[in-house]
């Protein structure tokens, strides 16, 4: 598939914005459980802020992809059967929830609506993110079920396809929350920078393993198959258009292999080996290097978007051994 | 309940094209809009359409064959495009099982083509919508036309006959018949993606040539024969040539 580059905006950066939410939310609960020790500063709302923009963010680079952006609101519609218009729903969900509980940290309008047992208030705008998380669950799965749903796109048919979206998300989404706290000498800090190396380590894991299984694959396609002849030599002579057509412009990237390998090492350089070096060896002080690992690791993300779209090959493409 | 389909005939299919110029020119001027070319007269013309004729080389020379393979929306009895459509633009007709687009609908996100396995669905790149071929649904049921006319532009179009159009599901229709009958196939049927229409085999065509054939044994002018020659006593009825 030829990656398009609205989606691989809109996929990274939601990834990110949700992850950064699920890195705030949680450390708050850890905070209120007393397991993570008080902090001065509080600076959730302005990180569920920064994760609403990055969501809307994808969501404006999203509409570059459609021909009718201004009928995307139909694509709401057929959520019984479509996993991308139960993205197209989950993803303004998880805004409002994510905007709502930042404007209640950031305004300080947060009554408590009620405690747990043991005394532990509970506040509207606990009950929001809590709301949000779900959300952001729903907003993962559908995000990559996209992918994961198209059973002949067999290199994105596998459970792997969503860990890894999740996995992804999530580390990115620490490594920036790493990067704020280190910023806002935030007590949190050991929490998300554990979180964010754990999180890398798991989706290099899981990422490679999906490498390894579409290394594997063999399509059960074939051109015979595609014509019907049964035959084992069969040549293309005429691909029933002279200057290409949709089929050779969306389906076919035409890149070598050379540099296939050059995105594919390097996003696992810089997607998960460079965060992670950076994450251990620096210190929360010179919070400038924390920044520089999130955007590597953002960059690489891009390219490991790109390279997840180069990897799936579609069927289609046997009707076009000419330049396939 | 009704499948209308096409089923080809590999075998007689010469690549004209003849089925792929009828069809833009019916679908183009239809209702729906036109549909777009970019740089049509040019080095590298491209544009939007609904069917493509291919052309495949079998076997190693000299033992070859050439086999034109026309390509369109199969209207698969399970079509995998329809269900991921975010917007309902895409839908299959539970009357006759034609899958569709309505291009007022559709939002150009281009999703369902990535789940059509055989590249059977093009967006147009000045209306940005998804089209594909509709079975000339816009034809077939026009009663102002004349009946033996009602049917898709390919088929009435092509010299050979190679097109043969009907509800599948019906067994007594032409189409059904090729099928049971010739061998009908579907393509990638790994997929189970249920394909309408159909393909009829390459056949193998031996015919017995017999020494008398060639001599055309049974002539009467044959001119090895000594035949009755013309009286030379008296003129012949057209005066010149006789037995
Ligand atoms: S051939 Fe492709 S576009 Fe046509 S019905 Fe089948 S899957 Fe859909
Ligand atoms: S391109 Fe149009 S028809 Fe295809 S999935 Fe999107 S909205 Fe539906």
């Amino acid at each position: 598939m030829k990656p398009a580059i609205s989606v691989l905006l809109l996929t990274t950066l939601i990834g990110a914005g949700q992850g950064l939410f699920l890195a705030y939310y949680s450390a708050e609960w850890l905070l209120l459980l007393n397991i993570l020790p008080a902090t001065q500063g509080d600076y959730g709302g302005e990180a569920a802020g920064l994760s609403f923009l990055l969501l809307a963010a994808g969501l404006a680079a999203s509409f570059f992809h459609l021909g009718h952006p201004q009928r995307a609101w139909r694509a709401a519609a057929m959520w019984r059967t479509s996993w991308l218009s139960r993205e197209v729903i989950a993803l303004p969900v998880a805004m409002a929830l994510i905007l709502a509980y930042a404007l209640m940290k950031l305004t300080q309008n947060d009554p408590v609506v009620f405690s747990l047992g043991s005394g532990i208030p509970l506040t509207l705008s606990m009950l929001a993110g809590f709301g949000a998380v779900l959300a952001v669950a729903t907003l993962f799965v559908c995000t990559a079920m996209i992918y994961a749903c198209l059973k002949f796109l067999r290199q994105w048919h596998s459970p792997l396809t969503v860990l890894n979206f999740l996995l992804m998300g999530c580390a990115s989404g620490f490594t920036l929350a790493t990067a704020l706290a280190a910023l806002s000498e935030d007590t949190r800090f050991d929490y998300f920078s554990g979180m964010a190396i754990m999180l890398t380590l798991a989706a290099l894991l899981s990422r490679y393993a999906s490498l390894s299984r579409n290394r594997r694959l063999r399509s059960p396609s074939s051109l015979q198959s595609a014509i019907g002849v049964h035959h084992p030599r069969i040549r293309q002579l005429a691909q029933g258009a002279m200057g290409g057509s949709f089929n050779t412009r969306a389906f076919i990237h035409g890149y070598g292999a050379a540099l296939l390998r050059l995105v594919r090492r390097g996003f696992i350089l810089l997607a998960f080996v460079a965060p992670v070096v950076l994450l251990l060896a620096a210190h929360p002080a010179t919070p400038s290097i924390f920044v520089i690992a999130f955007a590597l690791q953002y960059l690489g993300l891009l390219a490991e978007r790109w390279y997840f779209f180069i990897e799936a090959e579609h069927p289609q493409n046997i009707y076009y051994q000419m330049i396939s | 309940m009704t499948q209308l389909a096409l089923v080809i005939d590999l075998n007689t299919c010469v690549g004209c094209h003849a089925c792929v110029t009828s069809c833009k020119e019916w679908n183009t001027s239809g209702e729906a809009g036109p549909m777009v070319d970019r740089n049509p007269y040019g080095a590298e013309p491209t544009g939007t359409f609904f069917n493509r004729v291919q052309s495949f080389e079998v076997g190693e020379f000299p033992h070859t064959q050439t086999v034109h393979f026309p390509k369109s929306c199969l209207h698969c009895e399970d079509p995998p495009c329809v269900p991921v459509c975010p917007t309902g633009a895409s839908y299959k007709r539970p009357e006759d099982g034609i899958v569709l687009v309505d291009y007022d609908k559709c939002i150009g996100c281009e999703y369902c083509s990535w789940a059509c396995p055989y590249g059977a669905r093009e967006i147009d790149e000045q209306q940005k919508v998804m089209k594909k071929c509709t079975l000339c649904v816009d034809r077939i049921y026009d009663e102002s036309l004349p009946e033996q006319e009602r049917k898709p532009v390919c088929v009435l179009s092509c010299p050979t006959s190679a097109r043969i159009y009907g509800d599948i599901h019906d067994p007594e229709s032409e189409a059904a018949r090729a099928i049971n009958e010739s061998g009908g196939y579907q393509l990638m049927p790994e997929w189970s993606t249920s394909p309408a229409n159909h393909y009829l085999p390459r056949r193998k065509v031996n015919i017995a040539i017999h020494e008398e054939d060639l001599q055309r044994a049974d002539n009467p002018l044959r001119k090895e024969d000594r035949g009755p020659r013309a009286p030379t006593t008296r003129t012949t009825l057209d005066d010149s040539t006789s037995w």
